[in-house]
């Protein structure tokens, strides 16, 4: 059983009818990924490659058991949808959407707030690529022929540089027993910390990998937990070192407003609690290698 | 999105926040006309561009006749002011603020800003009014006061009670506060700013609260349902290229180095950067030419970069997750040929099909420079940039 997502979690795409969406439902279907339907108001009743389509995730959820959802609803109308999937019951959403408001989000995840932990939905994203369990599932927009399966956990606000780490890896004959996008965005649904949690439980990971860039405070607050409560070995890159103050680097969270938020600042913070630092993104996989081996 | 402070101080004063009286002026002759209008003996003239730091950079004046105001105007008009914050080039004055001046009695520090860490809106205020917020929490961080709001009912009055007792004002002057920090919080979060910031918020002789300088930034992503927010974008305070790059989707920031970079995804983008000063050389730029990469991007994003006149090679890196090696390769050949490119070109293909986009860049005859790993695509960057300096050193010789 890996974290967040195994075969047989039953998937829904919030949006499934937009072009993006349906290449994607696609692949995941054909990866393996058991997607049982999907949602689009007032399109319920379509079938988009095969599978049903809903007016709303609550009679996706009746008619299919649905338990993790994908969305990929433009931005406008992406936290709306998020907190449907969260009222219907869904236990795990990934947000790819990039470009949702920031205060949407903060009302996104004050409306999570309203259920009791053991029923409130685990968000992830948005503005990232997704998660994958390798052989087993992909509930997102990566290329799933990238990744072995194995013990190595990844969590990353980046996407490509996600597929960089999952490539080097790869190379080496090194796979992963899950990799989780938290996304670029400023206010998101699960931070590193979050996933960290998880991952530290999980019988299948082995060594966790993160890959974080400048900007926020969740590296800080990753290494803090380290420190205290992750007895596995974990290995980090930030991304950014060459990145000016004050310049939003793409993502819109990656900005370096405040002190500690730069990727040597976050470096240094990391490396104090006993993370292992790759120094530049062509070694991650190297990095990784080593720390297995010097584990074993 | 930031704005100008004239436009900050009409928005805030809509929600209630008290601010002095001013008028806008394009020249001047208008300063001065608008000043005669405002009336009083003694006015302030401020430089309208994107950046603080305007007082110490001579873009803050203050006058005494409309003489004065003529003078300072047309000293300033026309040309760059260079701030801490606005890089060497500065930013172009084209518009001035003339203010009526107020009875300074004390001056406070107040900012609203996403907390990243709570992932809700904070305020910041401290008694220490004038100086910058850095100086403050390096210099007098016990004078900060920090309070976090819930977005589920926004600020409550006691909040904005206990930030104006926490920072000494007389009970006389509390409910005046409570109504500018209300305000404040009513305009962040009615019209998704994403930063407010008054500096110095004043207590006047008179006994009232009042926004000396305002500055406002909105979320780029809520503009769509803030169009009269969207109007108040002004291209002559963004750089021009960054400014082109964003029409046509692409994000892009200009850096001062010489190795011109094009990359899908930011994540990667950075790391390039950082890869490219690993082996010795210096960015030019950051640019995410998104997941896609499609050929019109690519093209687009090689005249982009080549519009940097400091550019002496470039490095193309392409994980293609999605979408095809094959498919980026074609359109890299495409865009080479269009452009007549004569800098040395990396490109590095990952992902997908990279054995068929390798063959098509070896067959286009083009003399692009290939590489497989990031570490090998930054290194032959870096040695083509050299190189091609010691060529152009030696010409320089022979001539």
């Amino acid at each position: 059983m890996s974290i967040l997502l195994d075969r047989d979690s039953r998937v829904i795409v919030q949006g499934i009818t937009g072009r993006m969406a349906r290449f994607h439902t696609k692949d995941m279907i054909k990866y393996g990924t058991n997607v049982v339907g999907g949602v689009v108001p007032g399109k319920g009743g379509e079938t988009v490659e095969g599978v049903p389509v809903f007016n709303t995730v609550k009679e996706a959820v009746a008619a299919t058991g649905a338990d993790a959802s994908l969305v990929f609803v433009p931005p406008p109308f992406a936290a709306d949808s998020i907190m449907e999937a969260a009222d219907a019951g869904i236990r795990y959403c990934v947000c790819i959407t990039d470009g949702i408001p920031a205060q949407d989000m903060i009302r996104v995840k004050r409306y999570m707030y309203r259920y009791p932990k053991e029923k409130r939905m685990l968000l992830t994203g948005p503005n990232c690529a997704g998660t994958i369990s390798p052989g087993k599932a992909l509930l997102g927009i990566m290329p799933g022929h990238i990744y072995l399966p194995g013990h190595v956990g990844i969590i990353g606000r980046s996407g490509t540089l996600g597929y960089e780490a999952a490539a080097q890896l790869k190379e080496r004959g090194i796979g992963v027993s899950t990799s989780v996008g938290i996304g670029g965005d400023p206010i998101n649904g699960s931070s590193f910390r979050d996933i960290l949690e998880r991952f530290e439980k999980d019988e299948d990971t082995h060594i966790i990998a993160m890959i974080g860039e400048i900007g926020g405070p969740q590296e800080a607050e990753a290494a803090d937990h380290i420190r205290d409560h992750i007895t596995k070995p974990v290995v980090a890159y930030v991304a950014g070192l060459t990145a000016p103050k004050g310049r939003t680097m793409g993502h819109a969270g990656a900005i370096i407003s405040a002190f500690g938020e730069s990727a040597s600042e976050k470096v240094e913070i990391l490396s104090a609690a006993g993370v292992t630092v790759a120094e530049n993104p062509a070694v991650i996989g190297e990095t990784i290698a080593r720390a297995m081996e010097a584990a074993r | 999105m930031d704005i100008h402070e004239y436009q900050a101080k009409e928005i805030l004063a809509n929600f209630g926040v008290e601010v002095p009286s001013g008028a806008l002026a394009y020249s001047p002759e208008q300063a001065a006309y608008r000043a005669r209008e405002l009336g009083g003996e003694k006015w302030i003239v401020k430089a309208q561009v994107h950046a603080g730091g305007r007082g110490k950079a001579g873009g803050v004046k203050l006058c005494d006749t409309e003489n004065e105001i003529y003078e300072a105007c047309d000293d300033m008009f026309g040309r760059n002011l260079v701030t801490h914050q606005t890089g060497p080039e500065g930013k172009g004055i084209y518009r001035v603020y003339v203010e009526s001046t107020v009875q300074i009695g004390r001056e406070i520090y107040l900012g609203f800003v996403m907390d990243r860490s709570s992932q809700r809106v904070m305020i910041v205020a401290s008694s220490e009014g004038g100086m910058e917020i850095e100086e403050i929490s390096a210099e007098r961080p016990e004078s900060i006061v920090r309070s976090i709001v819930e977005p589920a009912v926004g600020l409550q009055d006691f909040q904005a009670r206990e930030i104006a007792f926490e920072l000494g004002l007389e009970a006389g002057l509390v409910p005046h506060m409570v109504r500018t920090l209300q305000g404040c919080y009513a305009a962040f979060s009615d019209l998704d700013a994403t930063m407010v910031e008054i500096n110095p918020l004043v207590v006047t002789g008179d006994q009232r609260v009042v926004a000396l300088d305002a500055k406002m930034s909105f979320d780029d992503n809520a503009l769509f349902r803030h169009p009269q927010i969207a109007e108040l974008r002004d291209k002559s305070q963004e750089d021009a290229r960054e400014s082109r790059a964003a029409d046509r989707g692409l994000s892009y920031v200009g850096l001062d180095g010489n190795i011109g970079c094009i990359v899908n995804g930011a994540g990667l983008a950075m790391a390039t950067m950082d890869t490219i000063k690993l082996a010795g050389g210096e960015p030019a730029n950051f640019l995410d030419i998104g997941g896609g990469a499609s050929p019109e991007r690519v093209a687009k994003a090689f005249r982009l970069v080549l519009s940097d006149k400091n550019v002496q090679a470039i490095l193309v890196n392409i994980f293609a997750g999605i979408n095809r090696c094959d498919w980026v390769a074609e359109g890299v050949v495409q865009a080479l040929r269009e452009l007549e490119i004569d800098l040395p070109v990396v490109v590095r293909l990952a992902g997908t099909n990279v054995e068929e986009g390798q063959k098509i860049l070896a067959k286009s005859g083009l003399p692009i420079i290939r590489a497989t790993t990031l570490m090998e695509a930054a290194e032959r960057a870096v040695g083509a940039w050299q190189n091609d300096l010691t060529q152009a050193t030696r010409m320089r010789a022979v001539k």
